[in-house]
């Protein structure tokens, strides 16, 4: 079979073909969808608009010649077309959607209701700052709540997503290395981190050196030691880690490092876990970027938009980028130039266009005010006791590579259950699909074998929980009891069964064509 | 607190199936010294308190809807179809994931197919991303592929790529060791560009329409750049002009990138936006970000999965393309079910009312003292030259209830001589009357 790099199979198998044996294909509520190219055409629009008088244009030889091809659907197409392909995707409002390191929590509408007031949502980032004082108060606010709850000195708000605060965070690590004038390009970072994290670290230049992982999966201290030379400029911490673990040595890691004149840049994928319970300023980190579309709620959005701000210690917050808000007794300011720099500011340079995901900011402080300090620590509290939860719930009859102990916000199993049943954790994550549920993250972190990644966090209930637990506790003894069918041929009852990766990789079809007849035709 | 299901007795229960006396069991990993006691911030709040507080917030922002409107710049003020908002808001659109199991994800799939063919028709290109942050970020993930493609390490930007872009681009050479040559701004759209591309450059970077609202005729700056080896970046912020003009694609652009906000999203203090990213069908394998591409199911159904992720930073790690992770799934799915309902058509005469308003309220501003237009060809934005600070006068006509544009000031604050230069874009949203008041009163600010 076709396997990908990480050991996952990336074509159907042996998925059993039974054909759909209605005439439309359709399946009750599941409605196949055509394409918009199939069913739309080139004098439909649904949007009523009064052509201009007669004008002399000033587009000068440049005005288009050519067509775009973009056929349009009127209103009642289009809202059909996009519900009935909305219906064939899984979210949380429908289930548990336990991806670890991703924390599928409740969205808030409250944050959405917010979030589109006129006053936030239709102001623009460069109109007069006398207009948008109430949108720099935000940020403002935004950034006191986030440096308490980390403990940390300041914070840029402006990455847009995760991976760009890290790259904004390391930004401004290799901006303080050139300020000292040191020779400094290795960053140290451990087999089980996210791949965004070695990407950042190259993307700026820096060599990676792999920190091994202990058996358990966190980082030992003598290993870091081990590595460290006045070469290296910074470790790439994610804590919690990405097994579930709390790096129970990231205080000794982080003087280690800091005694060697490096930097420590904290992944903060996981603050979820320890949001009211730890501040991240007194374990020794440097530098973190913080998921608002994690811990704070902001909506996924099928993938996106992100937001990640990054928090700096104090040997870090002088470097913070363009633009950031400086707190003064007469309010905040937003700074948004080199002219408008104060002494001891010496931002790295800029991450984007304007301020930030403003629009994030909004649903997230939003969040934060509805839960409180009080309730931020109370959801940090449920998230681990649901994820240790479903551990012991699971723990019998499922394989944990780092021994039956504590976790914190996500439980991690390896497919050693699994060894001798011809099931492969794909297959065992395609039968969740078949009975309702969204799987665990897959096949990370690496340093597990077949890892399933299961994050339930707070939004459940305990009936909810109790449920997935029967559930998977009835596949792994199907499993084992030799109902192989059940896991080669899965999903049976999604809308679309297993799907071909491997030709998708091999005769990349990226865009819509015509067909051939209609092209002829049109020639 | 209204979003945790787990109740005071459920809590017992489960720490008691654990086998755990307390809570703080679960958390023995933190040592004991560094465990916080409790958070110097507020407690917990209803709704109404919460839609107070934010309300009041809100309050202090003048909407762009409710006055005379003309600031644009790299963000634009469009009118958006209601049902665009509603449909992205459903639950299975706006609280789903990343389709890493792309059996139960294929409306997401399907929308990212749709919207990358409507991003390469619309550009002319025969391939595009699955969409980047936004235009900035995109312009500099093209300067880095570009660098990749060629093997080259500098890159020059024309003098009217917007000056976020620009200072973008240059902090992430700076950081990653790579050249920028930065032409100086060009808001007269005279500069000449050709002769700052020689053997050593990878890309050349030019925006049109240009910061400054010009339109920049691409194909002898692609022309010159190919015979030197060095790949053409077209850059726009302003999406709408595509229905009105010829697209980079047939002008030679090798990568084009741009801000996709005009369509489908909301002005919203500049974030977040929707990156477009397309190219040529031969440099797809160093192109960054997710890419969705068509194949079968196993009972031959079609279906879509992201694809061509050997590029990404999941599997390739140091090695990948980029870093990025995510794309803008959200603000995508507003752009392809806004450029849905406009088709072709609407597209087309959406861009001619742009135009046509743009033109109309060109021709008034002159009329007042001291005022020159600096663009012989623009779309929906150009150029004034005023007889005295900028800034003043769009702080003058803010009092007067009128938001006239961005002053070139505010993005290039060392340059005294750009100082009297006003930005104005003008769009459907604007009636004649709003084109009067604003004429009137800037007769009045400058007399």
């Amino acid at each position: 079979m076709t396997m990908n790099t990480q050991g996952r199979p990336t074509a159907p198998g042996e998925a059993a073909v039974t054909a759909t044996d209605t005439f439309t294909g359709n399946r009750a509520l599941q409605i196949e969808e055509a394409l918009l190219f199939e069913i739309g055409r080139y004098d439909v629009t649904g949007v009523d608009l009064d052509e201009p008088e007669t004008f002399t244009p000033r587009l000068g030889k440049l005005a288009r010649k050519t067509p775009i091809d973009l056929p349009g659907l009127s209103e009642p197409e289009a809202v059909r077309h996009y519900v009935r392909l909305s219906q064939k995707n899984y979210s949380i409002d429908s289930g548990l959607y336990p991806l670890g390191s991703c924390t599928m929590k409740h969205n808030p509408r409250l944050n959405e209701k917010m979030a589109r007031l006129p006053g936030f949502a239709d102001v623009h980032p460069l109109q007069p700052l006398s207009t948008v004082a109430g949108a720099v108060d935000l940020m403002a606010e935004l950034g006191r709540w986030l440096l308490e709850m980390t403990g940390m000195t300041s914070v840029a708000l402006s990455p847009k997503a995760g991976a760009h605060g890290e790259l904004c965070g390391m930004m401004a690590i290799k901006a303080a290395i050139e300020a000292k004038g040191e020779p400094r390009n290795i960053v140290l970072v451990p087999e089980s981190a996210h791949g965004t994290n070695p990407a950042t670290a190259a993307l700026i230049g820096f060599k990676v050196v792999t920190v091994p992982a202990r058996a358990d999966g966190t980082v030992d201290p003598e290993a870091v030691k081990a590595l460290l030379s006045p070469q290296v400029a910074a470790i790439m911490l994610t804590n919690p880690n990405t097994c579930g673990l709390f790096e129970r040595d990231v205080v000794e890691i982080a003087a280690a490092v800091h005694e060697a004149g490096a930097y420590f840049y904290c992944d903060g994928a996981n603050f979820n876990a320890i949001v009211g319970k730890a501040k991240v300023g007194e374990l020794g980190v440097d530098a973190m970027h913080i998921n608002l579309h994690k811990t704070f709620s902001t909506p996924h959005g099928g993938g996106g938009p992100g937001a990640g701000p990054v928090v700096f210690s104090e040997r870090l917050a002088a470097f913070a980028p363009l633009p950031f808000v400086r707190v003064t007794a007469d309010g905040p300011v937003l700074v948004e130039n080199e002219v408008a720099l104060e002494g001891g500011e010496t931002p790295f340079g800029r991450m984007v266009a304007f301020h930030g995901q403003m629009g994030m900011f909004v649903r997230a402080l939003s969040y934060m005010l509805s839960h409180g300090g009080d309730g931020l620590r109370q959801a940090s509290e449920d998230a681990v006791l649901n994820a240790n939860y479903v551990r012991v719930g699971l723990r019998d009859l499922m394989s944990q590579p780092s021994g039956d102990r504590t976790c914190m916000h996500e439980v991690l199993f390896d497919d050693h259950f699994l060894d001798g049943t011809g099931i492969t954790t794909l297959d065992f994550a395609k039968a969740m699909i078949d009975e309702g549920y969204h799987p665990m993250t897959m096949y990370f972190p690496l340093v597990v074998h077949g890892a399933m990644l299961i994050e339930p966090t707070e939004s459940e209930s305990k009936a909810s929980l109790d449920l997935f637990v029967a559930t998977l506790r009835d596949l792994v003894l199907k499993a084992k009891a030799g109902d192989t069918a059940r896991f080669l041929e899965a999903p049976r009852f999604a809308p679309r069964r297993r799907l071909d990766e491997t030709r998708a990789a091999r005769q990349p079809k990226l865009k819509w064509e015509k067909p051939e007849p209609w092209s002829e035709a049109a020639e | 607190m209204r979003y945790l299901p787990l109740s005071g007795t459920d809590r017992s229960a489960m720490l008691a199936r654990i086998g755990v006396p307390s809570i703080d069991d679960l958390f023995a990993d933190i040592p004991k010294r560094l465990r916080v006691k409790g958070l110097d911030l507020p407690r917990a709040a209803g709704e109404m308190s919460v839609e107070r507080t934010l309300g009041r917030l809100a309050a202090k922002n003048v909407p762009a809807s409710t006055v005379p409107f003309f600031v644009g710049a790299g963000a634009y003020k469009h009118h958006v179809p209601a049902s665009v908002d509603h449909l992205i808001q459903r639950s299975e659109f706006l609280t789903s994931y990343t389709p890493y199991q792309p059996e139960i994800t294929q409306g997401t799939l399907q929308v990212l197919f749709e919207f990358q063919t409507q991003v390469a028709n619309l550009t002319g290109m025969e391939v595009a991303n699955a969409s980047m942050y936004d235009g900035s970020t995109a312009t500099a993930e093209a300067v880095l592929m570009a660098h990749r493609v060629t093997k080259r390490k500098k890159a020059v930007l024309a003098g009217g790529l917007h000056p976020h872009y620009r200072a973008v681009v240059e902090t992430t050479s700076a950081m990653a060791g790579d050249s920028v040559v930065a032409l100086a701004p060009d808001p007269a759209g005279t500069e000449d560009i050709l002769a700052a591309i020689d053997g050593e450059t990878s890309c050349v970077v030019v925006q049109s329409p240009s910061f400054y609202g010009h339109l920049i005729d691409l194909a002898p700056i692609a022309e010159k750049a190919h015979a030197n080896g060095a790949l053409l970046v077209a850059v726009f912020t302003e999406v709408m002009s595509l229905g009105l003009i010829e697209p980079p694609g047939a002008q030679g652009a090798d990568i084009v990138v741009g801000e996709g906000q005009s369509i489908g999203n909301p002005l919203t203090f500049g974030g977040p936006y929707v990156g477009l990213f397309a190219t040529r069908q031969k440099f797809v394998r160093q192109m960054p970000g997710r890419l969705c591409g068509e194949t079968v199911d196993a009972e031959g159904r079609r279906g879509f999965v992201l694809t061509l992720s050997t590029r990404e930073q999941h599997i390739r790690r140091d090695k990948a393309t980029s870093n990025i992770c995510t794309n803008s799934g959200l603000c995508a799915l507003a752009f392809t079910i806004h450029m849905t309902l406009l088709g072709e058509k609407g597209l087309g005469r959406l861009a001619r009312i742009n135009h046509a308003n743009a033109v109309e309220l060109a021709e008034m501003l002159v009329e007042a003292p001291g005022v020159t237009l600096l663009n012989d060809s623009f779309f929906n934005e150009f150029t004034l030259r005023l007889p005295k600070d900028a800034a003043g006068v769009v702080e003058a006509l803010a009092a007067r209830g009128i938001l006239a544009g961005v002053p070139v000031s505010r993005l290039e604050p060392g340059r005294p001589d750009l100082g009297n230069l006003l930005v104005v874009a003008s769009t459907e949203v604007n009636t004649v009357e709003d084109r009067t008041a604003f004429a009137a009163a800037l007769q009045e600010v400058l007399a």
